[in-house]
């Protein structure tokens, strides 16, 4: 009997899950069509390539606490390889269809973690996080000694057009490839998924947790670790050879170099490492910062850091912990309250981040970019950076702005604690 | 084959210079509550930590239903069905008491490294964990973070992963430190449940707790056994009274 009553509570959760993963597939199917300029169709390949790294990473710092600074080699060791093996496939000398290469990627990628991940993983912290930044130094100075394998500066380039079209797909247009990511993205996704639900899943939180106690329950914590990581980078592998696919080309810099593995841990924790789904909001974020803002400014950079900063600061569970806090309040019918409060302090972060861009794109128009002048636009304005008047603006916002922001801000935080007072009243 | 479920040889443990262990040898049959006492700093939680496989011996031979596990690792020597508690809760804090316990049953269970099976999917896990839960009398704190737990809830659970993985030789360090009365009560019926046609090895400072469940006493002074016999025995013998039980002994 004791089984009914636990059948019961689960059933609306489990549709619950369906829903959520229907409507993600949904959302996926139906965004270009949405979206349908170039640009956006590439913007959207990258943040599924991003999704399946920035998940893979995840396995890693959020499922069994290993900060990792050298997860990119997985993820462009598995790009060289498809990418090789891609242009074998397209002389003809080997048979690779281009939709089954990314798990080419993912066998080349879980391969260097058996081998690396089996130094990498003997120790967890600090130790874990240095020698996988060695690691990640080792292979990418090995790309400028193995210029074969990894095509020296200019990388190796690729044609994912040949062969006969399979039911008229050629892998041409940039739509059809965006498909074949979002197919292997939302694959990856629902088994990484499962995964956190699996022995060895479950274990690697208890290793994080408390290694010591792991191996009194008769685990060995190394191997739990190693395990973990050839997972996680068969699927960083994945995502590797989805780039491929993507761009045509593979560079060492791009691929497995220091950015890249920096970039995807920006990403995961910008989403949040403590939630299945951070790390794909983060993703999204990422590459929207990356792709689309350094179209618009040369500060972009500027402005991730900052961001980082204010999330690492303000926000240390993420963008996922936020959207939670969120949600229990809705569910907890509290939302309604809080809502004005935060749309004052929305507003005015509106201004402290308009007086933010005026600040910064100001300066860097006077200092880098004045060769043709100082004139410039902002939000549809026009106006000259080397007058007095703008500035005048800008700092007029960031004084209006700040104050502003210190009263709702106050008012959030009051509203919060009465809310928080009434659920502990509820709880006793 | 030796009769015994573990037995100790000439076993020394040294930290630097200093001997914390200094020849213990001890044979526990197979199916004893066993309580190891002695005054602080008398090497009680080392002898433990030496069998456990948590500190590797300077000498000696530790032997485990007559197979030497002598510089095994901890997972090898709770693989082979010997299982600790801690002195200092040693749980996994984020994680639900339901999910605890079903972490220390895994192994035993043979699903080991599975990345094919769906946790929610493995039914003698999950009833085996549901089972140790309410066996600890934790049933009601089932979805409930181990880290949030009462101390005397928390030790129950310490000893509800000790026991989940079903190892037939138990481990217990001061199971019922920092309790109060009623609590130590409870925690003595406790292990004498989960202990039932088990061997039991505890570390014990309740004089109450330990006459209450041991068949066998050992005492330890120093870093040795200077006795080694049944709670009567113990109550009358000289050297004991001398060397530890002192004034409590009245």
């Amino acid at each position: 009997m004791a089984g009914t009553p636990g059948r019961l509570r689960y059933r609306p959760l489990d549709l619950a899950r369906w829903f959520i993963w229907g409507s993600t597939a949904l959302a996926m199917a139906v965004l270009p069509l949405l979206f349908t300029q170039g640009f956006a169709v590439t913007l959207m390949s990258q943040m599924g390539v991003m999704i399946i790294f920035a998940l893979s990473y995840n396995m890693l710092l959020g499922q069994g606490g290993m900060l990792s600074f050298g997860h990119a080699v997985y993820f462009g060791l598995g790009a060289f390889v498809a990418v090789h093996v891609l242009n074998l496939s397209s002389k003809g000398q080997i048979w690779m269809p281009v939709s089954l290469l990314p798990l080419v990627g993912g066998l080349a990628g879980a391969f260097f973690g058996i081998l690396f991940g089996y130094v990498t993983t003997k120790r967890a912290g600090t130790t874990f996080a240095m020698i996988t930044l060695g690691i990640g130094e080792l292979v990418y100075s090995c790309s400028l000694i193995f210029t074969e394998f990894f095509g020296g500066e200019g990388g190796v380039t690729t044609n994912r057009v040949f062969g006969e079209p399979f039911l008229g797909i050629t892998f041409g247009p940039a739509i059809q490839v965006y498909y074949l990511i979002a197919l292997w993205c939302l694959v990856s996704m629902a088994l990484m998924y499962a995964w956190s639900h699996t022995p060895l899943g479950r274990m690697a939180n208890a290793v994080r947790d408390n290694p010591e106690r792991a191996e009194f329950v008769g685990y060995d914590t190394q191997r739990v670790r190693w395990f973990t990581l050839i997972i996680s980078a068969f699927f960083a592998g994945i995502a590797g050879a989805l780039g491929v696919i993507n761009f045509e080309i593979v560079t060492a810099v791009d691929n497995v170099g220091g950015a890249r593995s920096g970039g995807v841990l920006f990403a995961a924790f910008i989403g949040g490492v403590g939630y299945f789904f951070g790390p794909i909001i983060g993703a999204c974020v990422f590459v929207f910062f990356v792709v689309a803002l350094s179209g618009y400014t040369n500060a972009w950079l500027l402005y991730l850091g900052l961001f980082f900063m204010l999330m690492v600061m303000y926000a240390p569970g993420g963008i996922a912990s936020l959207v939670m806090i969120q949600v229990q309040l809705i569910a907890r019918k509290r939302f309604g309250r809080i809502a004005p409060q935060y749309l004052g302090a929305a507003g005015s972060a509106c201004l402290l981040l308009a007086a933010l861009i005026l600040t910064v794109e100001m300066t860097y128009k006077i200092s880098v970019d004045s060769a043709e002048g100082t004139g410039m636009s902002l939000f549809g304005v026009g106006f000259d950076a080397g007058t007095r008047l703008p500035w005048a603006v800008a700092i007029g916002l960031w004084i209006v702005g700040g104050l502003l922001f210190n009263i709702a801000r106050k008012r959030v935080a009051r509203v919060w604690d009465e809310i928080q007072a009434e659920f502990l009243q509820e709880r006793a | 084959m030796s009769a015994y479920a573990i037995e100790l040889k000439a076993l020394h443990k040294s930290f630097g210079n200093t001997a914390i262990i200094r020849g213990v040898n001890l044979a526990i049959a197979g199916g004893e509550r066993h309580a190891v006492i002695g005054p602080n700093g008398a090497g009680k939680s080392t002898l433990f930590n030496l069998i456990s496989g948590r500190y590797p011996v300077s000498g000696g031979e530790i032997l485990l239903n007559g197979e030497s596990i002598t510089g095994l690792r901890p997972f090898e020597i709770n693989r082979k069905g010997l299982s600790r508690s801690f002195q200092i809760t040693n749980i996994f804090q984020r994680m639900s008491v339901f999910e605890n316990i079903r972490c220390a049953v895994l192994w035993t269970l043979g699903y080991k490294y599975s990345f094919w099976h769906q946790l929610s999917g493995l039914k003698d896990a999950n009833s085996r964990a549901e089972e140790v839960m309410e066996s600890i009398g934790l049933k009601a704190r089932r979805n409930t973070p181990a880290g949030v737990l009462s101390y005397a809830e928390q030790r129950a659970l310490e000893i509800g992963i000790t026991i989940a993985g079903g190892a037939e030789v138990i481990l217990l360090d001061e199971p019922t430190a920092g309790m109060s009365r009623t609590e130590t009560a409870d925690a003595v019926e406790l292990i004498r449940k989960v202990s039932q046609d088990k061997t039991l090895i505890m570390v014990e400072h309740d004089m109450g707790v330990v006459f209450d469940l041991a068949d066998r006493i050992s005492v330890l002074v120093y870093g040795e056994v200077i006795a080694s016999d049944k709670p009567e025995n113990i109550r009358g013998n000289k050297a004991v009274q001398e060397a530890y039980l002192g004034t409590e002994a009245h």
